[in-house]
């Protein structure tokens, strides 16, 4: 299992050709208490960049990029009840959505967590 | 952050208390605190919020006869509002208006002695300033107060927090204006605010800024908000944000504010019109608008933001329709929104759809404001 970061403090974890994504503790403490996500629906294929979930604070929507190529294949219904699972447990209990991986090799240029470690400083 | 940014006499305390600081109207302001804008936006309801508003423009208008009623008639020459009526002790909302009946800035008018104080939109106050020396400058001056503080105690708890500090507050009711001292400085209050809880705004001394705040923040009750729960504060009570739900496309009557055109002013009146647009706004209130601001609820928690489209179906064939602004209300529970609608579809309870992400989401017209307001009569 390997988790990937990226530079728009997305985290991913990779378990076989899926990879679970979700948005970073830093990200969630910018952001404020969520009080709404939702990801695009199931077998939506989405690129490398695009617009995969959205989540909300009480002020403003904020997009959550595909970090690799994929079909979506699952959200995290916990969310629909509780947003602020995200909140609480970012990089857990408060994943957002699952992404059958369409190309491996985009994994490589993505950030470990010394990296982006590095990024938020 | 930019040099060019302004500064309001709290700005360290802001930062201090954990304040996270953006551009708004050409000042760095907090938009929220640690707490964040849901706890602030509780609390404020719950207890008691402190705002910095200093951005905000504050003003004194003398008439050069020295008498404040030609100040006042003087005033109505730009505002739709009786301002002549207003008592010494008292406050009331209005609107600078332009030839074609838009609205130029929306302001609180207060009258304390022989003094109008005038509190007017940080990103306005420049041009609103301008304007009245302007068209007034041969009866009045204007006397902009760039050395004064303005702070907002906000909830159901700011009443008793100030009464223990000032206890000639207690004796005000809502849209009261009184001056005493808190914290040993000398203060300007209005019982009112852009809450919809009880409340005061305090103007002071720039310099004394941070003493009132301090003393307040001391107060058990009191929490710092932001910007932030301002603003989700202000649209559950159905109030506007000049900028987005009010601006010079938009008259006072399709922003549902005619009430506060007295009848003095409208037609009819003993000062009927006199002030820019007057043909336009007394004629929408006679012969009614196209369009009207109204308060929109959206099923679900997804939250509409402004500049989504309403139409009258499903399907997103007929638009009557945008919002203005919108955002998650924390204390209704659910997302909120104000826009504006062709009259026909303005009656509450209408049904509507509101454009988001592709999908047309089921919304009703509500009746403003979401939150029942707790001032004090």
């Amino acid at each position: 299992m390997t988790v990937y970061y990226t530079k728009e403090h997305e985290w991913l974890r990779v378990e076989g050709d899926v990879a679970i994504v979700g948005i970073t503790a830093h990200a969630a403490e910018e952001l404020g208490e969520l009080v709404f996500v939702e990801a695009k629906d199931e077998g939506t294929e989405v690129a490398q960049g695009d617009s995969a979930a959205v989540v909300e604070s009480v002020k403003a929507a904020s997009d959550i990029y595909a970090p690799v190529s994929g079909t979506v294949v699952g959200f995290n219904a916990a969310l629909s009840d509780d947003p602020s699972l995200v909140n609480r447990d970012p990089e857990a209990e408060g994943w957002i959505l699952k992404l059958r991986i369409a190309d491996a090799g985009q994994l490589a240029a993505l950030l470990d967590a010394d990296g982006y470690a590095a990024l938020i400083g | 952050m930019s040099d060019s940014l302004l500064r309001t006499p709290l700005y360290d305390l802001h930062l201090s208390l954990g304040g996270r600081m953006v551009p708004f109207a050409g000042y760095e302001m907090p938009v929220q605190y640690r707490a964040g804008v849901m706890a602030e936006h509780q609390h404020t309801r719950n207890a008691a919020g402190l705002f910095d508003v200093s951005h905000m423009g504050q003003a004194h208008l003398h008439a050069r006869s020295g008498r404040v009623e030609d100040a006042a008639l003087a005033l109505e020459r730009l505002v739709p509002a009786d301002i002549l009526s207003l008592k010494t002790g008292r406050q009331r909302y209005t609107q600078l208006t332009d030839g074609k009946g838009g609205i130029l800035d929306d302001l609180m008018v207060s009258r304390l002695g022989d003094t109008l104080i005038l509190v007017v939109n940080a990103a306005c106050k420049d041009a609103d300033l301008a304007h009245i020396a302007t068209a007034l400058g041969e009866d009045c001056i204007v006397e902009p107060l760039p050395d004064r503080a303005l702070i907002a105690l906000q909830g159901p708890q700011a009443g008793a927090v100030l009464a223990r500090l000032a206890p000639a507050s207690a004796e005000m009711r809502f849209m009261d204006v009184a001056a005493f001292e808190v914290a040993g400085v000398p203060c300007v209050a209005s019982r009112s605010g852009y809450t919809g809880e009880d409340g005061f705004e305090l103007g002071m001394a720039a310099d004394a800024a941070v003493r009132v705040a301090e003393a307040l923040l001391a107060e058990p009750e009191v929490a710092p908000a932001g910007l932030g729960a301002r603003d989700s504060l202000r649209l559950e009570a159905g109030l506007c944000l000049y900028g987005s739900d009010i601006d010079r496309e938009t008259t006072p009557v399709e922003g549902a504010l005619e009430w506060s055109i007295q009848k003095t002013r409208r037609a009819g009146g003993a000062r009927a019109g006199g002030f820019p647009g007057a043909d336009i706004i007394l004629g929408q209130i006679e012969g009614g608008v196209s369009r009207r601001r109204v308060g929109i609820a959206v099923e679900g928690r997804a939250p509409v933001r402004g500049g989504a489209r309403l139409f009258a179906d499903e399907a997103g064939t007929q638009p009557v329709g945008h919002v203005t602004s919108g955002a998650f209300g924390p204390t209704f529970g659910g997302p909120v929104a104000m826009g504006y609608v062709e009259t026909a579809f303005a009656a509450t309870g209408t049904p509507l759809f509101a454009e988001l992400r592709g999908r047309y989401l089921p919304a009703t017209v509500a009746a403003l404001p979401f939150v029942a307001p707790g001032f004090k009569r």
